[in-house]
């Protein structure tokens, strides 16, 4: 067992290195770099442009510029910004607990709600319940959460007169602040989450409450809620995991369009920001972040496996 | 009649109703015949199938059936209230929002349906020659599909767009940026289907006859997987016109004054929330009915064609 996870961790590092090699190259690809871009427009003379490319390290040849990037990466240094001229991992430090606990309460909102709501419509399929849980679904995956945003503003400004502060207060400072502010997002987020996951708990409830167990479990006189969570949702939950897991890692960077309703400064935005700038080391960084979040979600949601169905086991 | 006789009768008349429906079988019947069932056994998939049409009208006939230049300014009615000459009201510069999201259904239409089949026939042909082809090919295909896939849509649809660059009459590239994130997930779905039929006895009797990869691959295998390629193209046309709001939305999408669900929302929506919610409910419900739509037909399609199939 220990040796298995070593050796999962381990075998995260060549994926990682795959992807930051498809990135540096890709993003160097693209025409137009930092400095072009900077002076877009205006009648700057060329020797200052090359100038300012050879501070950042730009007039090196690829290969010696990720040579470079290698290095400082093992020494676990992220570099600097291209564009502020920060560090890199104070730029993401400041914006990933926003991220994260944002991720966090969305997901916590989803699955409270997509869990019994699957179970009850699978259990009931094909009646009038299932049919109003399934349209509630089909609505989630059908509107798009920054408008659903939009619109829980517009109910709290016109039914309670409210609307949730602009300034971000960290949720140490202030948990109330903080939650309501935050509550809004994960709601909206939270929503298409709890469709897609509500629809696969359903489906695979449906499925697993056919197999010959649950039939054995109900000829013993089991009490249906028994047979139904216990036996059921127990077996079913697997797939719901996998899905639960996967949009929670997408969630940390891909709430690019909620993050600027709500005017929240979250990982997303930065990524979006570092692409337009062409902010090589920011970008470089930032996907590493993403793919090692998902990486790791991946490995926790194996391991999460083995917890649920014992006959699991790794090695 | 005796019992017997009369079984024998039944048998009879079912007999001749197979084989009328055997000889009289031709592609259009049996087209209509499907279209038939799928409409009277899915009530859900048809009210979908109905909510693309009426897009695809609205759409066709923008022209005919708007009431108003989409790009008409009138400083008369400025944010005016929905009414019987402005259905929708009018935005901060007077323009009728009712013309503008029929007109916006064209673009929607444009981007959805133009993302969607490339990336879906993309995805397609990686997919079978992944399948077909093995080896090193499919393990590099595989893991560069893999990178792609660890990042949300948006994510990967905004960094093309950031790379190709947005502007005025850049749509291919708002395109381009949405056919890009589809192309994994179908190829994903197009490998494990097309790896069971690479398999099949026709697949080794038509390469043991000497016919040409490409052959085999477009003409053999394509065909057989036909099934879960529709199905993926229906699913991911409601998510290329969610993405389209979403990037134009964020201002990497389509540009003013090209009109725009997601534009709509963008500018005017926000900032006269309180004065004039109209501007951000009407865009909204269009995005949603038209993607709710989409999804209805496609999960019913699903379930019609190849019901072992899911899609999230």
């Amino acid at each position: 067992m220990r040796r298995y996870v070593v050796g999962r961790l381990l075998l995260m590092l060549p994926t990682l290195v795959g992807v930051a090699v498809i990135t540096f190259v890709v993003m160097r690809l693209v025409p137009g770099d930092i400095v072009a871009l900077r002076y877009a427009g205006s009648s700057v003379p060329q020797d200052i442009i090359d100038k300012e490319r050879a501070i950042l390290g730009l007039d090196k040849p690829m290969w010696a510029q990720f040579v470079d990037w290698m290095g400082q990466l093992a020494r676990f240094d992220l570099g600097q910004s291209l564009w502020t001229g920060h560090k890199v991992i104070d730029e993401v430090w400041t914006r990933l607990p926003l991220s994260l606990e944002l991720a966090v309460i969305a997901t916590a909102f989803a699955v409270t709600i997509a869990l019994p709501l699957g179970v009850i419509a699978a259990v009931k399929q094909d009646s009038w319940v299932d049919y109003v849980i399934r349209i509630f679904s089909v609505g989630g995956l059908a509107m798009p959460s920054f408008w659903i945003g939009i619109m829980l503003v517009l109910g709290t400004i016109t039914f309670f007169g409210w609307a949730p502060p602009l300034v971000f207060t960290s949720i140490f400072d202030d948990p109330v602040a903080n939650l309501s502010q935050m509550i809004l997002p994960a709601i909206s987020v939270g929503y298409r989450y709890s469709a897609v996951s509500m629809r696969m708990t359903r489906s695979t409830v449906l499925e697993v409450l056919r197999e010959d167990y649950v039939r054995t479990a109900r000829a013993k006189g089991l009490r249906e809620t028994i047979v139904v969570m216990r036996h059921a949702l127990r077996n079913a939950l697997l797939p719901v995991v996998t899905v639960v897991s996967l949009e929670f890692a997408f969630l940390i960077g891909g709430l690019v369009v909620t993050e600027q309703v709500f005017n929240l400064n979250g990982i997303g935005k930065l990524l979006v920001d570092a692409v337009a700038h062409r902010d090589y080391t920011l970008i470089q960084a930032l996907v590493l972040l993403l793919s090692a979040v998902f990486v790791l979600v991946n490995f926790a949601v194996d391991m999460i496996y083995m917890v649920l169905d014992p006959r699991i086991r790794y090695s | 009649m005796t019992a017997s006789e009369r079984g024998a009768a039944v048998v009879r008349d079912a007999e001749a109703l197979a084989r009328k429906r055997f000889f009289e079988s031709t592609p259009r019947r049996r087209f209509l015949r499907f279209w038939g069932e799928f409409i009277r056994r899915r009530p859900l998939g048809a009210f979908g199938l109905l909510l693309m049409l009426v897009m695809i009208v609205a759409a066709l006939f923008a022209d005919r059936i708007a009431p108003y230049d989409p790009t008409a300014l009138s400083f008369k009615d400025l944010l005016a209230p929905p009414s019987p000459a402005h259905l929708f009201g009018t935005d901060n510069f007077g323009r009728d929002v009712f013309s503008r999201l029929l007109y916006g259904a064209r673009t929607a239409l444009l981007v959805g349906f133009t993302a969607s089949l490339v990336g879906c026939t993309l995805g397609l042909i990686l997919g079978i020659i992944g399948a077909y082809v093995g080896g090193k090919v499919d393990q590099l295909i595989q893991r560069l599909m893999d990178v792609l896939l660890s990042f949300p849509l948006i994510v990967i649809a905004i960094a093309v767009v950031a790379a190709l660059g947005t502007g005025e009459d850049k749509i291919g590239n708002v395109i381009a940026a949405i056919t890009v994130p589809i192309v994994p997930r179908v190829s994903r779905v197009v490998r494990s289907s097309a790896l069971a039929v690479v398999q099949m006895p026709y697949i080794e009797a038509t390469r043991s006859v000497g016919t040409r990869a490409t052959r085999i691959m477009f003409r053999h295998v394509a065909p057989n997987v036909f099934a879960p390629y529709l199905i993926m193209m229906t699913a991911f046309l409601g998510q290329a016109i969610l993405l389209e709001a979403s990037l134009s939305f964020l201002g990497l999408g389509v540009f003013e004054p090209t009109p725009s669900w997601g534009l709509m929302l963008r500018g005017a929506g926000m900032q006269f929330l309180e004065r004039a919610p109209w501007l951000a409910i009407a865009p909204g419900i269009a995005i949603s009915m038209a993607v709710f739509g989409f999804n209805l037909f496609g999960d019913s399609l699903r379930d019609a064609l190849d019901p072992r199939l899911r899609t999230a």
